[in-house]
């Protein structure tokens, strides 16, 4: 409980003493650029395979030779753009960019790098976390739709290669009964999930105590409490955006 | 000058510091020795609240810093160096950018005046030509050389150094206490430097304050401090062979 009161009291300090428009405009272009690096190229192996698996796992329930072939993409369309994308990526997130962004935090906290700052008279946490969660927030859905449509790929290359389905019947069925809200439910999930991971990440490295090994053990928790928090979240969500009022 | 008044801190149950009151005046170099683990560094961080002391009062020339608001604090943190006891240099950035990061952040000037200042302060340190290198790259002594330049360039009216010279040669560490001395006489700032180098408390300590185990013992100059009478500062001083070499000559 007292952890959530100094969570909360972390956030507020984000906007308090500002600093320029323009020192901030620049970190934030780092720091989307270190998001970029370190997990565009996971995200994509990811779902890709997932999006390929969730095709030959479909076809293989979905025996009934009366149920069109269609509904196999129809099925991992919605998968993918509901849970696949945007939950499962934010786990990887977490265990990527939320890992790491606590890892830096926390080596600058034990380096005195942090206390550097505070005896300049800047505001640390505005100085070094506010960007972070402003570069997840831009970059965290653009993963999301950029692995929503490698999951399709996915799934379009293996019905393609092992004949599960034609590719025709793929994409009549990607389009079938498209309900667009589940697409801006996608995104509204992902800023959600994007600002947890980096702001419990970043809280987590911010106060980390000790030396190289609480480092290690913040950078460990960050990913924990992030991966807790986005599953109530999804959980909360779903409840809120998708039950039939 | 800074006047600090009764300040104890403790972590959990073990206190690290008791009672400690005293006087840092402007213009020459204030020391804070004591042997290794007596709160010295816990002392410098209470001075300019890294860490909050459970009881005492801080002032910077008159000016109640403990109980100051946020925004006056960050004003008098803005002219404070601090020199950290591991150098805290921004390991992303090179050195030249760490140097001028204050200068970036706090001054209001052109970006040619800060180059000719930034490579001004290098070249105080010795450090010349070292620019771009990263902080990964330098040594221990190089690091805290910057970690020096950083805490000077932006002309602090209060600078802390927390072991300047330690992890350096003794030439380079003379060079340091000097220019230290200097930057303090010359632009009469208020200056404590943390130091258990008995070389530095002869070479420039005209004001020490000795700690122990958390409390203040003894405070006087360099030339007293040979016959103080405290057992636990004739420990410290004459731990070191030179200085006990000296005594047994007769010298003091
Ligand atoms: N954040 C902290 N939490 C708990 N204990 C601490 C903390 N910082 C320092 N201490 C303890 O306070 C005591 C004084 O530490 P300090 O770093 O001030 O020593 P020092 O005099 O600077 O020694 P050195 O010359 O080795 O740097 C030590 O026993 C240390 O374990
Ligand atoms: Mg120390």
């Amino acid at each position: 409980m007292k952890e959530i009161g100094r969570y909360f009291i972390f956030l507020g300090n984000l906007l308090t003493n500002r600093e320029s428009f323009k020192t901030h405009y620049k970190l934030v272009v780092d720091e989307c650029i270190l998001i970029g690096i370190d997990s565009i190229f996971l995200f994509i192996l990811v779902s890709s395979f997932m999006g390929a698996v969730s095709t030959v796992q479909t076809a293989f329930n979905l025996v009934a030779p009366y149920i069109p072939k269609y509904v196999i993409s129809q099925v991992v369309r919605e998968m993918t753009v509901l849970e696949l994308a945007p939950t499962v990526m934010a786990i990887i997130f977490a265990g990527k960019v939320g890992s790491s962004m606590a890892g830096n935090l926390g080596t600058m906290r034990i380096t005195e790098q942090i206390d550097a700052l505070e005896v300049m008279g800047i505001n640390s946490i505005n100085y070094l976390v506010l960007p972070k969660i402003i570069a997840s927030l831009l970059m965290y859905p653009m993963l999301v739709v950029l692995s929503g449509a490698c999951a399709l790929l996915g799934g379009y290359i293996v019905g393609n290669v092992t004949g599960i389905l034609s590719p025709d019947e793929y994409i009549y069925g990607i389009r079938y009964m498209f309900n667009p809200f589940t697409v801006t439910f996608a995104l509204i999930k992902s800023f959600v999930f994007a600002f947890l991971v980096s702001s419990i990440s970043s809280y987590k490295g911010y106060y980390t105590h000790g030396g190289a090994l609480e480092v290690g053990i913040s950078s460990t928790k960050a990913v924990t409490t992030s991966v807790i928090a986005i599953l109530l979240a999804d959980y909360l969500l779903a409840q809120l955006l998708l039950s039939p009022a | 000058m800074i006047e600090i008044f009764n300040i104890s801190k403790s972590f959990g149950q073990k206190q690290v510091l008791y009672d400690i009151s005293g006087k840092f005046e402007k213009g020459k170099p204030n020391l804070i020795i004591g042997a290794s683990g007596t709160g010295k560094s816990v002392l410098l961080k209470c001075i300019v609240e890294l860490i909050r002391p459970d009881e005492g009062k801080v002032f910077f020339d008159n000016r109640n810093f403990t109980d100051a608001s946020r925004q006056e604090k960050i004003e008098i943190r803005r002219e404070i160096g601090m020199l950290f006891q591991g150098g805290a240099l921004f390991d992303s950035k090179t050195v030249e950018d760490n140097v001028r990061f204050p200068l970036d952040m706090l001054a209001n000037m052109p970006r040619d005046e800060k180059q000719d200042r930034v490579n001004l302060v290098l070249n105080r340190v010795g450090l010349q030509g070292a620019n771009k290198k990263m902080p990964s790259e330098l040594s221990g002594g190089m690091r805290k050389r910057v970690g020096i330049a950083r805490a000077i360039v932006n002309n602090p009216k209060y600078l802390f150094c927390d072991e300047p010279n330690s992890g350096l040669d003794p030439q380079t560490s003379i060079v340091i206490d000097e220019l230290i001395r200097d930057l303090t006489t010359d632009y009469d700032t208020t200056t404590i430097v943390v130091t258990h180098d008995m070389n530095s408390v002869m070479g420039i300590g005209e004001r020490i304050m000795f700690l122990h185990q958390g409390r203040k013992l003894w405070e006087g100059s360099k030339d007293d401090i040979t016959h103080s009478g405290v057992k636990e500062l004739d420990d410290f001083v004459f731990a070191n062979k030179v200085m006990m070499a000296m005594k047994e000559k007769g010298q003091f």
